[in-house]
């Protein structure tokens, strides 16, 4: 179990971009984050993955705290973060990002099967280098191929459906669905509805804060519907 | 042929038993073995050290390894190479030069080879530098590739410099006919005080020819690099090239490019960047586990691929 105790993240221009987050996520639980932009979700990936390191409160995993871990421990120690704009590199090809994440050498038929399941011929693919000739999409779909291949405890996904096309949406479903399924805890940063219509619970983050979580049953129905505009602080009468 | 001559064999042209092929190879400034081939002759020039390699015009397939390598210290080593390339040849040429110190005294190995690319021959040159050694003895190395390179003709030149040479100075001239090619990838890693300069110059003489010329290189320590590329349009042509440099630690990299065209249709490109390790790349590897030190390693392995 993932847990954040009054985690809180101040810049040094005193700018508060989380406040007091209290957050538990069960193993094996698909969870979204959503919430206008701006209000935080990637800084709160960044800090269960160790990037950014908060200014106040715990994080915990499995009941240890790992707050003062580094990337690399939280990494092997079993959080993946597939970040919003993945980045590139030259002369780095696909095969070697994908075994560099697997942490070992890959056959044919799994480095295969990973980039198949993000809509992705091998053939195509897997020599070739992470350089700006790849677009968006895919390079996006790499991200999450090389998350695949991590197979890591809790994976994050930020945005994973950012850059990708109609076509190829429904596969990325079935990624989400299928590690589910395998019981690894999700936690997926989104604004899109197919994505949030599969979730086990919905997180919604906004100006810093946790304003809601609970089962989509109970957010999704909300998000929708007349009070969409609820996370406008103006809207919500506190300005 | 000595120990130390073997091993650097396997460096500078993965040599480890006999060539398939026609060969000469060069220990401490004489000739350790030859052998020509069916369609490639290899024969000691007269006049200056040095060999000139004649490949028949119509040749496929062929390979020539022409390795040289400085065994010891206090060695100063020049050699003449000329390649004769026969039209319509395919050939694969795979040169380089291994240094090893032992003492204090400097070692230098300053290779001259010019290329005579006939008409529509293709010439693929690989070419590895590498030192090695104890000694505190310099290890020195200064190639020059001259070529001409006739109509449809077409060279690639991968030239390699990962370790160990503290000074060079790399020459390339090249000028190409109508419709020939040139592509020239270049690798250069330089650490310590070790210092690197990469001088290109190529003349577009031809209408339809082309030149690519990119340069990946890392500095480290207190090294020094200097990338200087001049390319003259002088016809329809097409001239690009690229110098992409790492920096770290206090070295100093500079990149020096010229453009000349001469013709309203020629098509001359520079790019240039020079920069740190981005620290986004470091941390995207670490969240795969790798420490910081393995995820740049990791990045710069793949720079230099």
């Amino acid at each position: 179990m993932l847990e954040l105790k009054n985690v809180s993240l101040r810049l040094p221009d005193q700018k508060e971009i989380l406040r007091n987050v209290n957050l538990k996520i069960d193993d094996g639980k698909f969870v979204v984050v959503t919430g206008p932009n701006g209000g935080g979700k990637t800084t709160l990936a960044k800090v269960v993955s160790g990037i950014e390191t908060p200014t106040a409160g715990a994080v915990f995993l499995d009941g240890c705290e790992i707050t003062n871990m580094g990337i690399t421990q939280r990494a092997r120690f079993g959080i993946c973060y597939a970040f919003q704009q993945p980045v590139r590199f030259k002369g780095i090809t696909v095969r070697d990002l994908l075994e560099l994440a697997a942490g070992k050498k890959l056959r044919e038929k799994e480095l295969c099967n990973y980039l198949m399941e993000v809509g992705l011929c091998a053939q195509n693919y897997t020599e070739r280098e992470i350089d700006a000739s790849l677009s968006g999409g895919e390079i996006k779909r790499i991200e999450i191929a090389a998350a695949l291949a991590r197979d890591a405890r809790i994976t994050i996904f930020d945005e994973p459906e950012a850059g990708i096309d109609l076509w190829s949406f429904n596969s990325l479903i079935d990624v989400f669905k299928g590690l589910r399924k395998k019981g690894r805890s999700v936690l997926v940063i989104s604004h899109q509805e197919r994505i949030l219509a599969i979730a086990d619970e919905i997180v919604v983050v906004a100006e810093g804060e946790i304003r809601h979580h609970g089962p989509k049953a109970e957010i999704f129905p909300m998000l929708l519907g007349e009070q969409k505009q609820i996370f406008c602080p103006q809207q919500e009468g506190r300005l | 042929m000595n120990k130390v001559t073997q091993k650097l064999l396997g460096l500078v042209s993965d040599l480890f038993g006999k060539p398939d092929g026609a060969y000469n190879i060069r220990e401490d400034s004489l000739c350790a073995g030859r052998k020509s081939s069916e369609y490639i002759r290899i024969e000691s020039k007269t006049d200056k050290p040095g060999i000139d390699i004649i490949v028949d015009a119509g040749a496929k397939g062929e390979k020539v390894y022409i390795p040289a390598c400085v065994t010891h210290s206090d060695v100063d080593d020049l050699v003449y190479n000329d390649f004769y390339i026969g039209a319509g040849a395919d050939v694969i040429i795979i040169a380089g030069c291994g240094i090893h110190t032992d003492g204090e005294g400097d070692s230098r190995h300053n290779g001259i080879h010019r290329f005579f690319v006939e008409t529509g021959a293709h010439v693929l040159y690989l070419e590895k530098h590498i030192g090695i050694g104890e000694g505190t003895g310099k290890r020195v190395i200064n190639p020059q590739t001259i070529a001409e390179i006739a109509r449809d003709g077409f060279m690639e030149m991968d030239t390699t410099q990962i370790e160990g040479v503290d000074s060079t100075k790399r020459i390339t001239r090249a000028v190409l006919g109508e419709g020939a090619r040139l592509v020239i990838r270049e690798k250069i890693m330089t650490h310590g005080s070790q210092s690197a300069v990469t001088d290109f110059e190529v003349e577009l003489n031809g209408d339809g020819s082309g030149a690519d010329l990119v340069s990946r290189s890392v500095a480290k320590g207190a090294s020094k690099q200097l990338f200087r590329s001049r390319i003259y349009g002088n016809a329809v042509c097409s001239g690009h090239s690229e110098c992409d440099a790492i920096i770290m630690d206090g070295a100093e990299v500079s990149a020096v490019p010229e453009l000349t065209a001469r013709h309203v249709d020629a098509a001359l490109i520079h790019e240039a960047a020079i920069g740190k390790i981005a620290g986004e790349q470091i941390i995207k590897l670490m969240t795969f586990g790798l420490t910081e030190k393995q995820a740049e390693t990791k990045i710069i392995e793949g720079f230099l691929k």
